[in-house]
């Protein structure tokens, strides 16, 4: 069977809504329109006024209501109806959610997931247009979470709604529509992935491809045709940028001795360059055949104009011909 | 003798789209003193940590709050602590009156593993969470949306709680405080909007800094009331009144409590570059929240001078030995660093230090040669 991520996040929205009256959402345009996207469908005609919340267009103030329910026990869902508009709220985010716990020496657990699309969708230019991956995967006090699959979706999700820590749930509207086959098990009401462990999508020797959300669908497409020319593909689908799963990049490193990062976001301090820093500060350093490579975002605002965005994109041929070079094939 | 009923006046209140409070407060012997007892604790409770901030004991940000002590008594006396109140980084008092204690907080001030926060928060993040006291903020105007949201709690739960947003003259600017008014109003939120008008943001003058300063009309859909600050009895009666009407699913509600405050805006701010010395001692001398309560006391026979005189040798002795007892407790250990980063945080779970070398934890790799 299979099933889109967009149902698999309402899914996992309306199962967590069931089991727990003090899960609800909020949002701008979460209720009667539906959900921006459509990933909130249904779940206003089941719960009502009370848990699935319209909001005004003021990120910082609904962001700081939710994140004070949640100092109050209470269990929002904060979607954000792109993640380009949660910069307006991210000093809530932060230094509301994401320190509480710390700076009251644990008296304030913050149980909230901040959740909507991230990331570049399709022709919606600059300010549409952005990864934020990076931005809160600096921030300790809060997990950030990216998922690829129909299962990343409803497992990490489910996870992230039961977990007492903020966590910042990064998806991708260009990947809502897409269709994954999904195991009975994951239709299950307790079905969760553990945050902070990355996935091999798929096993490989020659060379680790390492990458998040919509970055694996490419970084599996590239491996494809890579496994043609004879180049074994080992591609690692984090699920979890923050708290890192080190380990099992250091291991699949140790294992291929070549690496190469996929994301959409910039390079500058981005999530590859992150991963560098885990290579070079690990064993995984011995084990290099040659130097990492990252594949990025071109480090421009995105353009409107569809050949500049594609150029401004990481595409399958950017990902083949990083392998080919650290593969020494080119 | 302590419970006789006794009726004084208080300042008039001036109102916004709401009938006013009456101005005849009644109370007895024994809540006057005590609160008599309250506001003078913490006027010497700042003192004292005046006194440590200048003898280095205390580091960073130190935001006292001497001459505003009738609002936050005055508010406690109207509420009950299942109601929540957040505030920003002028703060130790408020954990005081929720229930903590001066040696507790005098060791937070000066970073001990006994404060409130283990030492973690210092002056600006003090929280009492078993008495809904949501600390303690430090970022101007986050606070009154996070207050929105634990009226929103209130509500979804209908415990019949109310939330109590403290913000300054200077917060009151901030877009997140309309954000927080036009959702608590659309939504009936039980909170009250608390402005201490102090009169300066930092050091900006209210009338530099605000387009309108009657605070108490700036939630414009939002009733209010403007509220003499420096009188405990005002106080308590403005605040019982929003907080009835709040209950009564009335939705949010906004006070104005005219204060000022003595010190500068922090302890690095000798406070003399934007208001001459005169300003100050003319609040003291005809204003001063602790000394009319006191005059109120002698006036209405409820207490004797002596019995006044001996509460505050007592308070003052207490004072001292909540301070060197502070003094002589321990700084966190080390291990403190990388605890409490997450809820449920596995104890091995790995956190980078300011090396590679002494991180915390364990992980399933071996760190690079």
């Amino acid at each position: 069977t299979t099933m889109t991520v967009r149902d698999a996040l309402n899914s996992a929205i309306d199962d967590e809504m069931a089991r727990d009256g003090d899960v609800f959402i909020l949002g701008e345009e979460v209720a009667q329109y539906q959900g921006a996207y459509k990933i909130t469908k249904g779940l206003w005609e089941k719960y009502g006024d009370k848990r699935v919340i319209d909001t005004p267009i003021t990120e910082a103030g609904f962001a700081g209501i939710a994140i004070g329910a949640a100092f109050h026990k209470l269990r929002p869902i904060c979607e954000f109806m792109t993640f380009n508009f949660s910069m307006q709220a991210i000093d809530h985010i932060l230094n509301s959610a994401g320190k509480m716990y710390y700076m009251s020496g644990g008296q304030f657990k913050v149980p909230i997931v901040f959740r909507g699309p991230n990331g570049a969708a399709a022709g919606v230019a600059a300010q549409h247009s952005q990864c934020f991956a990076a931005w809160f995967g600096h921030c300790p006090g809060l997990k950030v979470v990216a998922p690829y699959s129909a299962e990343d979706a409803r497992g990490l999700l489910k996870a992230a709604i039961r977990d007492d820590n903020p966590v910042v749930f990064l998806e991708n509207e260009m990947l809502y529509g897409m269709e994954f086959p999904i195991s009975a098990d994951v239709l299950d009401k307790d079905f969760m992935l553990p945050i902070g462990k990355a996935k091999i999508e798929r096993e490989g020797t020659d060379v680790t491809i390492v990458s998040y959300s919509r970055g694996v669908h490419k970084a599996l497409e590239a491996a494809e045709e890579l496994a043609a020319q004879g180049v074994s593909c080992e591609v690692i689908n984090l699920r979890t940028i923050r708290p890192l799963d080190r380990g099992t990049i250091v291991k699949s490193i140790m294992k291929t001795n070549r690496v190469v990062t996929v994301e959409e976001g910039w390079p500058q301090s981005g999530i590859g360059a992150e991963i560098g820093a885990v290579v070079y500060e690990s064993e995984a350093f011995d084990y290099l055949d040659a130097p990492l490579e990252r594949v990025t975002g071109a480090d421009v605002p995105m353009p409107y104009a569809e050949n500049l965005e594609t150029l401004a994109l990481p595409q399958k041929s950017n990902i083949i011909s990083a392998v080919q070079r650290v593969c020494y094939r080119k | 003798k302590a419970r006789v009923p006794v009726s004084i006046e208080v300042v008039p209140f001036e109102t916004y789209m709401c009938e006013a409070p009456s101005t005849t407060v009644v109370t007895n012997r024994a809540e006057m003193l005590g609160y008599y007892e309250q506001m003078y604790t913490m006027r010497r409770m700042e003192l004292g940590a005046d006194a440590l901030y200048k003898s280095k004991h205390i580091r960073g940000f130190c935001h006292l709050y001497d001459g505003q002590e009738a609002v936050c008594v005055g508010m406690e006396a109207a509420l009950t602590w299942k109601d929540s109140i957040i505030t920003a980084y002028r703060d130790h008092c408020y954990q005081l009156s929720r229930g903590d204690t001066p040696a507790t907080i005098f060791a937070e001030l000066m970073g001990r593993a006994t404060g409130c926060a283990k030492g973690k928060g210092g002056s600006m993040h003090m929280y009492m969470a078993k008495n809904n006291f949501f600390g303690g903020n430090g970022i101007v105007g986050a606070q009154q949306p996070l207050g929105a949201g634990l009226a929103f709690a209130h509500l979804y739960r209908g415990d019949g709680g109310v939330a109590f947003a403290l913000y300054g003259d200077g917060a009151a600017n901030q877009g997140q405080l309309f954000e927080g008014m036009n959702m608590a109003a659309l939504w009936k939120l039980p909170i009250v909007f608390v402005c201490e008008n102090n009169q300066y943001g930092m050091g900006t003058a209210k009338a530099r800094s605000s387009a309108n300063t009657d605070y108490y009309k700036r939630g414009v859909y939002i009733a209010g009331l403007k509220v003499d600050g420096m009188s405990v009895l005002a106080v308590r009666q403005a605040v019982a009144f929003a907080a009835d009407r709040c209950r009564a699913g009335n939705g949010p509600f906004v006070l104005e409590m005219d204060t000022y405050r003595y010190h500068g805006h922090s302890m690095s701010d000798p406070g003399v570059t934007y208001r001459d010395r005169e300003e100050v001692s003319g609040v003291r001398r005809a204003r001063d929240p602790v000394e009319g309560l006191k005059n109120l006391l002698l006036k209405h026979n409820l207490a004797t001078p002596e019995e006044i005189k001996a509460l505050e040798t007592r308070t003052r002795k207490e004072m001292d030995v909540a301070v060197e007892a502070a003094k002589k407790d321990p700084a966190p250990p080390l291990s403190e660093l990388y605890k409490d980063v997450y809820c449920r945080q596995s104890p091995d779970m790995f956190i980078r230090g300011a090396d590679l070398a002494s991180s915390h934890g364990s992980v399933d790799w071996a760190p690079g040669s």
